[in-house]
């Protein structure tokens, strides 16, 4: 019977004309988002950068998205989903989609996938990613000056190089405008979480800190922040209406350029698999007003920015010394980015241990 | 009556469904067709929902037991997990053993692992009379969170860039494909293995027939001389082997090495699977085909139709609170009771 009724459905379907038939010439770009659509933040972004490419290249692309895969075993059938309807550009834009996308790329030659934050790449699969840790090293700069308690925070997600990164950039940019300031560093162990992420923040305000930076998704810790009268920085998203009174800035995930660039390549038949790594110079990253700070330490906050575009700064140039207070990067050195993909070590300044 | 019920259910979600589409503006009858057809139409889907439904029928199988016997495993995503810990430990041990005995080990291994997690809550509930609906449940996020320590931690592919990951599997370590391309691999079979050897078992037992007794007439099982203790543990070894089974297939066919997310909540799903099966194991492969479905169905509307992802699963829950209402709404009459057609209900009686 169950059959009898589908058969019924798709005859009527099939009678409406609805089968769907698309303009063949158009670029049909497709994407791939770990969380809602409308999240406020990480995929938001990510969102945003695809209703730039709508809006750079009008009738000439078409794009389409599923949103909410979890990462796992369902990732590669949505992945090759796209893949199958026709989309020859495909972007994955969470780590975890990394190998189903590389078994999608091997079976889709003819399709181009660009996946985000990942290390693996294939002839067909580039990987692009962002240095945020530049932008965290701007927030560190100004937390050290907002601080009083010479105590600050930093909610971590997972203990993987790119939150390292973000933890010893925010204490050495802090510490290079206050060299008493220490970091607390608590671990939440997931992305999107906002109780456990408010439990998180609520645990450092109750060590003291005074200003807190958020690696994880959610609000959640800058209305914390909010709550206890000190002060938070957004994540991927400007934050503002959450905390008008208690955002100093937030670190923004800008992907329009790149996704506008990557359309652009394979319209022109030049796309090539790339591992793209971006800061302030490639507008991936972005810096939301500074808010709620005298106006002198807004203008630090933005000569370290104009610095760090114009590569006068780099955050991981040394001398840095770790935790223990052994040297790091000599002097006249500078991190590679080899190392800072695998980096697992604290700056001198950050308190507690790495979990391993 | 009954058995026109799923009839009755999915008829009601076409037309829920199509008010719910024509309101957003999508037109209806395409959007059941890419919902309900499509997937049906080309070969690579219908091989993904059977690779879908695989892991949601093997669990749903062994639930239907649990809860045939009255006896309430919601924890079977941990018994997955643990399935999928154990019988990963080979490939992530001994990456470089090539034999024909990997995978048999691998799956026996699997099955193990998930009975040994499943046996907690049942020793905890035969010895200490402790509520396996909140053991079996807890233990659940246990397993978890030590797939997540491993794999950020001893059982971390060094490669990896810290990042958490096994190694992928060897060649040796991964279920042979069924087909030469796509992801339908041999495990798929043992759930339809699974759910003829579950039915024959029910109807034609004597275990299967204390199973019966144990849940519908606790008294009378305890009369007839069977015991609730061991009906309690065979079950919950028995849907903990199972979910085991499911899990180590799962990561050996489809993943090829372990993560921190090895599931999409299978082992929760599944019980939805069991009760939209009637607990009925041959029922139950159809209900996990439909379950699998609508969540591939809810995809290609993503992709395809532009509707957002909270749409389709509001439309999930539409198909499953139809089948289940209407079963429920067949099998009782819902009458208003006033407080005067009580008392004349109360003197009729007497």
């Amino acid at each position: 019977m169950r059959s009898i009724l589908m058969v019924t459905v798709a005859a009527a379907a099939l009678a409406m004309g609805a089968t769907g038939s698309f303009a063949a010439d158009k670029l049909k770009v497709g994407f791939v988002y770990v969380g809602p659509h409308n999240d406020g933040g990480f995929s938001e972004r990510h969102d945003i950068g695809r209703q730039d490419v709508e809006k750079a290249f009008g009738d000439k692309v078409e794009t389409n998205y599923v949103e909410s895969v979890a990462e796992g075993p369902d990732a590669e059938r949505v992945i090759e989903r796209l893949a199958r309807q026709g989309d020859k550009l495909i972007f994955t834009t969470s780590f975890g989609f990394m190998d189903a996308t590389l078994n999608t790329a091997k079976r889709f030659p003819n399709v181009k996938f660009e996946h985000a934050t990942g290390f693996k790449t294939a002839k067909n699969m580039g990987v692009y990613n962002a240095r945020f840790y530049e932008g965290r090293y701007v927030a560190g700069v100004i937390a050290g000056k907002m601080t009083k308690t010479n105590v600050i925070g930093y909610l971590g997600s997972f203990p993987i190089p790119e939150v390292v990164q973000g933890i010893d950039a925010f204490t050495m940019g802090a510490r290079s405008v206050n060299p008493n300031v220490k970091t607390k560093v608590v671990w939440v162990n997931t992305w999107f979480d906002p109780g456990k992420e408010a439990d998180g923040a609520k645990a450092l305000f109750d060590q003291g800190i005074d200003v807190l930076m958020q690696h994880t998704d959610s609000p959640a810790p800058l209305q914390v922040a909010a709550q206890r009268g000190g002060f938070g920085f957004g994540e991927a998203n400007d934050m503002i209406k959450f905390a008008p009174k208690n955002q100093l800035s937030a670190v923004i995930d800008n992907w329009g350029p790149y996704y506008v660039k990557a359309t652009q390549s394979v319209l022109d038949g030049t796309w090539k698999s790339e591992a793209v790594w971006g800061g302030f110079d490639s507008g991936m990253v972005q810096m939301a007003p500074f808010t709620n700070m005298p106006d002198d330490v807004a203008k630090v906050a933005q000569e370290t920015v104009d610095k760090i575009k114009s590569h006068q700064l780099n955050p991981f140039a040394g001398p840095i010394k770790k935790q223990d207070g052994s040297v790091a990067v000599a002097e006249g050195q500078t991190l590679s980015d080899k190392d800072l993909t695998g980096l697992n070590w604290y700056v001198e300044g950050v308190e507690g241990d790495l979990p391993k | 009556m009954s058995v026109l019920s799923p009839v009755i259910a999915i008829v009601m979600t076409l037309i829920l469904g199509a008010v719910l589409f024509t309101a957003l503006g999508v037109n209806p009858a395409q959007a059941l067709y890419v919902y309900f057809v499509e997937p049906v139409t080309q070969l690579w889907s219908l091989e993904e929902l059977v690779v879908k439904a695989a892991p949601l029928a093997l669990i749903a199988i062994g639930l239907a037991l649990c809860y045939r016997a009255n006896v309430w495993n919601i924890g079977a995503e941990g018994q997955f997990t643990a399935g999928a810990i154990f019988g990963s430990a080979i490939p992530i041990l001994l990456p470089d053993w090539d034999s024909w005995m990997v995978l048999p080990l691998m799956l026996i291994l699997g099955v193990i692992g998930g009975m040994l997690y499943a046996a907690i809550p049942a020793i905890l509930k035969n010895r200490f009379g402790a509520n396996e609906i909140l053991t079996s449940l807890m233990l659940s996020y246990i397993a978890l969170l030590v797939l997540d320590w491993l794999v950020r931690g001893p059982w971390r592919d060094p490669g990896s860039f810290n990042f958490p990951q096994s190694v992928t599997f060897s060649d040796a370590a991964t279920l042979p494909l069924l087909v030469s391309d796509g992801r339908l691999h041999v495990g798929v079979l043992f759930a339809v293995l699974a759910a003829l050897i579950a039915a024959i078992r029910l109807s034609f037992s004597v275990q299967g027939f204390a199973i019966e007794v144990a849940g519908n007439a606790p008294r009378a099982a305890r009369f007839s001389g069977f015991s609730q203790k061991r009906i309690t543990l065979s079950v919950f070894l028995i849907s903990g082997g199972l979910a085991g089974l499911a899990g180590i297939c799962e990561v050996s066919g489809v993943l090829n090495q372990l993560r921190p997310e090895i599931s999409p909540g299978y082992g929760f799903a599944a019980i939805i699977v069991a009760f939209l099966g009637r607990l009925n194991p041959l029922a139950i492969l159809l209900a996990a085909l439909l379950l699998a479905l609508s969540y591939i169905g809810g995809e290609g509307a993503q992709a395809e139709l532009a509707v957002s992802s909270t749409v389709t699963r509001l439309f999930q829950g539409f198909l499953l609170l139809m089948i289940l209402g209407c079963d429920t709404l067949i099998a009782y009459k819902i009458r208003l009771v006033t407080s005067r057609s009580h008392a004349s209900g109360e003197a009729a009686r007497g």
